[in-house]
């Protein structure tokens, strides 16, 4: 008899609506997720295209639908260390990180209130500093705090330990191992950037302010940095001549052959951050081509309405300019046919979307395709959801997401 | 009915400190006599928790009152089937937005706590509905590539399926394709449709029943009990449904291509027609221009992208290679949208030696029986002019199977108009015996999506689903996944539907409207109103609910003027109450009352997340949560002003073409019939401003601590409520 749940590996908005749809058929479900909180990327993004609404509260449905449904258990600091057996009956071993806190924390958040030191904020790309002990991000769900143990001077210091009244600090937590016997197994653990280190033509990440797209998302958050204001990095100033450079790494030989599908539309969105809050500052666009699918048409059109400039092709290097901290842009003139060099007191860089899977594999003897995507079903009762099978936006990922679901509900019905 | 209340008040969090306790359990204790009070300092502990259960069953409480912290926290941990819950929320709401150890926050916190009580006294843990021989068939409307794989992979989950194609045959668009673009990694070279293959696989399959050559009759019912009927070549078949999918794909735009010399030169084809030809073998051209967006991205023609055009280009650039290997490609284009990892496909295109050029076609002609093409071209500046061409292909886009309904839709009621509607579309799809209309609504140029980021398989037809080429444009391969995505919300649906409950986005919600008809006035405003077109009507007007179609947000209750509409956990007559047990302070102690009712998908969270950070505002607001604005029904606003209420706020989401409510029109349909109230206060010279509606969204929580205090300053200008003390 086939064990008829489902594993669910990753948090982001692929695993949750995995998660979720699965146990809305009636199938019981563990959500694996290595981070402290659900949510995934798109907790850290703004706004989604092309509404310009927010994120959280989609997910504030979603966790709704996870909070109501007792079939859904969710593990977070939780990593997928093994996977054997097969379709219909996986033996998988889950790692659970410390949190330090304990289930009964409440999330007052008075540990963080006598915290004497602090680290550098992940959520946030360490542009600020939260305490140690932290609430991972303000929309955190479980609403629980966590303790950073590199950052935390530990038992010697206990302050949090002390003013908690509940009792819920642990400061000596270790990790333990949980076995969990299942029928499918959905991995969604996402993507990663493309790291900017490798674009040696645009730096290797050395200039200040030439940020990624992700990083952009951050600034123009109201629970960002910056509390939303988008300032360029070395020195706080506003911007007031930015560019963006599509297809930073990938549409590219030597680094992503692939497309990542949503830089366009996200490039698109962060024109619109740009001009809310400086409606006259200059835009200057580098592309290939523009892919705003469907009926991304209409927001596309609604951007072109700003005066933006764009210019067709790749620049062939980004530096920057020591003394000013300037962004220096070499590109060609389509007309001229020569190299121009334009400055620019911000550029952001649409990198694109490496599979997750890039740097942590599937514990499995699954298979990658030529852009290293994980191929779904591959081994029999393993599907891949959202980003980490291919990369796309969020309405295709909860659309794949769902997808996978089904697969994985055949697989506990033959297996 | 009997019932037996408890009120537990948690003092942990800093509650204990900066709200008076004892005088909080006094208002549960002495003014609304609940027998069994008890207070804890960490109620959401495994002893808190024990205390609360030790004291539902010793006392036989069947409602209760949790005064602790927000709802949205410790769910998992305050969760007790069968009784019906209140959650007041002294912590996000009060102690952490108000002053500690102030008169108005104790005010404020035993406001709060008197209206979760009047909710558990007038409400109770509903029994869900199940209707009768119900069905977990689903039902597929489309034979197509979406269609096929719908059906197939719920019957693969055990579901049984039937799939219902007008043509003689099953495959759709499959069966017009020489091959098709590439469904899988590498994403490089086309394939062959198999439509053999496919539809073997479905005769295969003994879940999956097929009608050929058969419509769709019409349809009615609800999830789990939709009754269909089926017209194969005259002949009806009756077949009971739990779920249905719509994949009737879209057809070719083939109208306003004249521009492009379409219906002049006979060898300006569409991308159809190359098909044809690839299929019969025989291209019969040595240079092929195609012209990408042909009547696209075109505000006078198809204003969106049908995002398979550049995909289905690249193919046939790769078919003409193989074909005709000496002829050559030119493909103009505007961008070449072959997104994702179809970045191979179009290299692999390229190195057909197929040449791109970039800009917008300025002339198309003939001369000596060959075809000429000129266009911008940007990549090298100036223009490009390309000459003795023997066929030019249109990448005309696609237009949704769902379009041609809307003129049906539209002439609704008037025979004649319905009937050449009807003549112009060939037939209706669904034909759904809905009050609110026969088909699927459209969102936006004829495609019935809905809420298409977070959610694209909501619907607003509970238990339909659209899939494929009818619901967005898309290419195969996304017609693949959108389709078998389908086929697992048409499953989910069948079994929540078998368990009573509610689907997304108050997904396992258990209650439903039930209607008191004896007092109804035939207004119809219900059946107008639904957002989800769950409610029939018969002839004289009387609303018929049809419960499994039902999603629970209330709009109905909110509609209705004679108050007939009643959740058991929900009320026009139990938030009246809320309301009414408020204690609003003669005009002489100058405490102004605020009423908000706030909707708690996305207000009632960033009323949450301004306690989180610590924000302070107004402390003469009493907030009342209610499941969308659209279930506002007036007769609150009206208790809430006769009761001396200065203000009443109102928290709702965004609406618009952009709208972010969760049950579509809930907060439009709540502004419309604020604008008869504001006419109504200033007959009564009261400020119609008292009432003010506001868009909110979750990430607005910063915002509201300002909206919560300039609604005050105003108030006070007003002065006082001049009904207040009547």
């Amino acid at each position: 008899m086939a064990n008829k749940s489902i594993l669910v590996v990753g948090g982001g908005i692929s695993g949750i609506t995995a998660a979720v749809e699965a146990a809305e058929v009636g199938y019981e479900v563990f959500l694996v997720e290595k981070n402290a909180y659900l949510g995934g990327k798109v907790s850290q993004i703004n706004e989604y295209f092309p509404k310009l609404c927010p994120p959280n509260c989609g997910l504030e449905i979603n966790f709704q639908r996870i909070r109501k449904n007792s079939k859904i258990r969710v593990l977070t600091l939780a990593e997928v260390e093994g996977i054997s057996g097969q379709e219909g009956n996986f033996d998988v071993t889950v790692k659970l990180n410390p949190r330090y806190t304990t289930d009964g924390c409440t999330g007052c958040g008075k540990c963080a209130e006598v915290c004497p030191v602090e680290r550098a904020d992940a959520f946030n790309f360490g542009l600020n500093k939260t305490k140690a002990a932290y609430l991972p991000q303000p929309f955190a769900f479980p609403m629980k705090y966590v303790i950073d143990n590199t950052a935390c001077t530990g038992a010697s210091c206990g302050k949090c330990a002390e003013v908690c009244e509940v009792k819920a600090v642990d400061l000596g937590m270790t990790a333990k191992t949980m076995n969990l016997n299942v029928g499918a197994v959905i991995w969604a653990t996402g993507w990663d950037s493309y790291p900017v280190e490798k674009l040696a033509n645009y730096g290797s990440g050395t200039v200040t302010n030439a940020i990624s797209n992700i990083m952009m998302e951050r600034l123009a958050s109201l629970t960002g940095p910056t509390s939303g204001k988008i300032v360029r990095p070395s020195d706080n100033k506003e911007p007031q001549n930015i560019a963006f450079v599509q297809c930073a790494g990938s549409r590219d030989e030597s680094h992503q052959k692939a497309c990542s599908s949503v830089c366009c539309m996200a490039t698109l969105k962060h024109i619109s951050y740009v001009k809310k809050q400086y409606p006259d500052a200059k835009v200057t666009i580098y592309y290939m081509d523009i892919r705003a699918m469907g009926k991304h048409e209409d927001f596309y059109n609604k951007i072109k309405e700003y005066d933006i400039t764009m210019i067709k092709g790749k620049p062939s290097e980004i530096k920057e300019d020591a003394e000013t901290k300037d962004v220096i842009v070499l590109a060609e003139n389509q007309i001229t046919q020569e190299i121009t060099e334009l400055k620019y007191d911000l550029v952001v860089l649409a990198t694109g979307m490496a599979p997750a899977t890039a740097a942590a594999q599937v514990p499995a003897a699954v298979g990658y395709d030529v852009d290293g995507f994980v191929l779904s079903g591959s081994v029999p009762g393993i599907y891949a959801a959202g980003c980490v099978a291919k990369p796309g936006d969020v309405a295709s990922s909860v659309q794949g997401a769902t997808a996978a679901v089904i697969k994985a509900i055949q697989s506990t019905v033959r297996g | 009915m009997a019932k037996k209340l408890g009120f537990f008040l948690c003092t942990g969090c800093g509650i204990g400190e900066a709200l008076d306790a004892a005088a909080l359990t006094k208002v549960a204790a002495k003014e609304y006599k609940v027998p069994v009070c008890k207070e804890h300092g960490y109620l959401c502990s495994a002893e808190g928790v024990e205390l609360i259960k030790t004291e539902i069953e010793a006392q036989g409480v069947d409602g209760f009152v949790i005064a602790a912290c927000s709802n949205r926290v410790n769910g998992d941990v305050f969760k007790f089937p069968g009784v019906f819950v209140d959650r007041v929320n002294l912590r996000e709401q009060v102690i952490w937005v108000h002053e500690a150890d102030d008169e108005d926050t104790q005010m404020l916190a035993e406001d709060q706590i008197r209206m979760g009580l009047e909710k558990i006294k007038a409400g109770e843990a509903p029994a869900p509905y199940v209707g009768e021989n119900l069905s977990k068939t689903v039902l597929v409307v489309g034979g197509g590539l979406a269609g096929m794989t719908a059906a197939l992979e719920a019957a693969k989950a055990g579901y049984p399926a039937v799939l219902v194609e007008k043509e003689a045959a099953l495959g759709g668009w499959l069966n017009k394709v020489y091959k098709t673009t590439p469904m899988a990694a590498p994403f490089a070279v086309p394939e062959d449709p198999n439509v053999a293959g496919r539809i073997a696989e479905i005769e295969a399959n003994s879940n999956i029943k097929v009608y050929t050559g058969a419509v769709i009759e019409k349809i009615a019912g609800g999830p789990g009990m939709f009754d269909a009927e089926i017209n194969q070549g005259g002949n009806i078949v009756a077949e009971r449904v739990g779920a249905i999918i719509l994949a009737t794909g879209s057809k070719p735009n083939d109208v306003n291509l004249d521009y492009l010399g379409y219906g002049k030169y006979p060898n300006v084809i569409t991308h159809a027609e190359f098909e044809a030809k690839a299929k019969a073998g025989q291209i019969g051209a040595q240079k092929v221009a195609f012209i990408q967006c042909a009547g696209s991205r075109d505000a006078e023609r198809l204003a969106y992208c049908s995002a398979a055009c550049c995909v289905e280009t690249l193919k046939q650039t790769i078919i003409l290679k193989e074909l005709a290997p000496e002829a050559m490609s030119y493909v103009f284009y505007k961008d070449i949208r072959s997104s994702g990892q179809y970045e191979h496909f179009y290299k692999a295109a390229q190195e057909t030696g197929a040449v791109f050029i970039k800009g917008d076609i300025t002339g198309i002609s003939e001369a000596g029986g060959k075809l000429i093409v000129e266009s911008e071209d940007i990549l090298l500046g100036g223009n490009a002019k390309v000459e003795d061409i023997d066929l030019v292909v249109l990448a005309n886009g696609m237009i949704p199977t769902n379009k041609a309904t809307e003129a049906i839709v539209a002439a609704e009621g008037d025979a004649a108009g319905e009937a050449a509607a009807t003549q112009e579309a060939a037939e209706k799809i669904l034909n759904l015996q809905y009050r609110q209309g026969p088909e699927l609504p459209n969102l936006k140029y004829g495609f019935p999506d809905s809420h298409f980021i977070c959610f694209p398989y909501e619907t607003r037809r509970t238990g339909i689903y659209a899939c494929g080429s009818v619901r967005a444009p898309m290419d195969m391969a996304k017609a693949v996944g959108d389709a078998t995505g389908a086929a697992l919300k048409a499953i989910q649906c069948v079994e929540v539907t078998a368990g009573g409950a509610a689907v997304h986005p108050r997904s396992g919600d258990l209650s439903y409207p039930e209607f008191a008809l004896q007092r109804c006035t035939q207004c119809k405003r219900c059946t107008e109103e639904c957002p989800f077109g769950a409610i029939n009507e018969d002839a004289k007007g009387n609303p018929l609910p049809n419960p499994t179609r039902c999603r629970r947000c209330g709009t109905c209750m909110g509609a209705c003027p004679e108050r007939i509409i009643s959740f058991k956990n929900y009320s026009v007559a139990m938030i009246g109450n809320m309301v009414k047990a408020v204690e609003v302070p003669e005009e002489d102690e100058e405490k102004p009352r605020i009423l908000i009712l706030a909707c708690e998908n996305d207000a009632m969270p960033a009323l949450d997340m301004a306690g989180i950070n610590r924000l302070k505002y107004n402390s003469w607001v009493r907030i009342l949560p209610v499941r969308c604005l659209g279930s506002l029904n007036l007769v609150w606003v009206a208790d809430s002003m006769s009761k001396g209420f200065d203000g009443v706020l109102l928290l709702g989401c965004k609406h618009g073409d952009d709208y972010q409510c969760h049950f579509m029109k809930g907060s439009e349909l709540a502004e419309i019939r604020l604008s008869k109230v504001s006419e109504t206060l200033d007959r009564l010279g009261l400020e119609s401003d008292r009432v003010r509606m506001m868009q909110i969204n979750i990430m607005d929580y910063a915002e509201l601590p300002k909206i919560i205090d300039k609604f005050a300053e105003d108030l006070e200008e007003y002065g006082p409520n001049p009904m207040k003390g009547f």
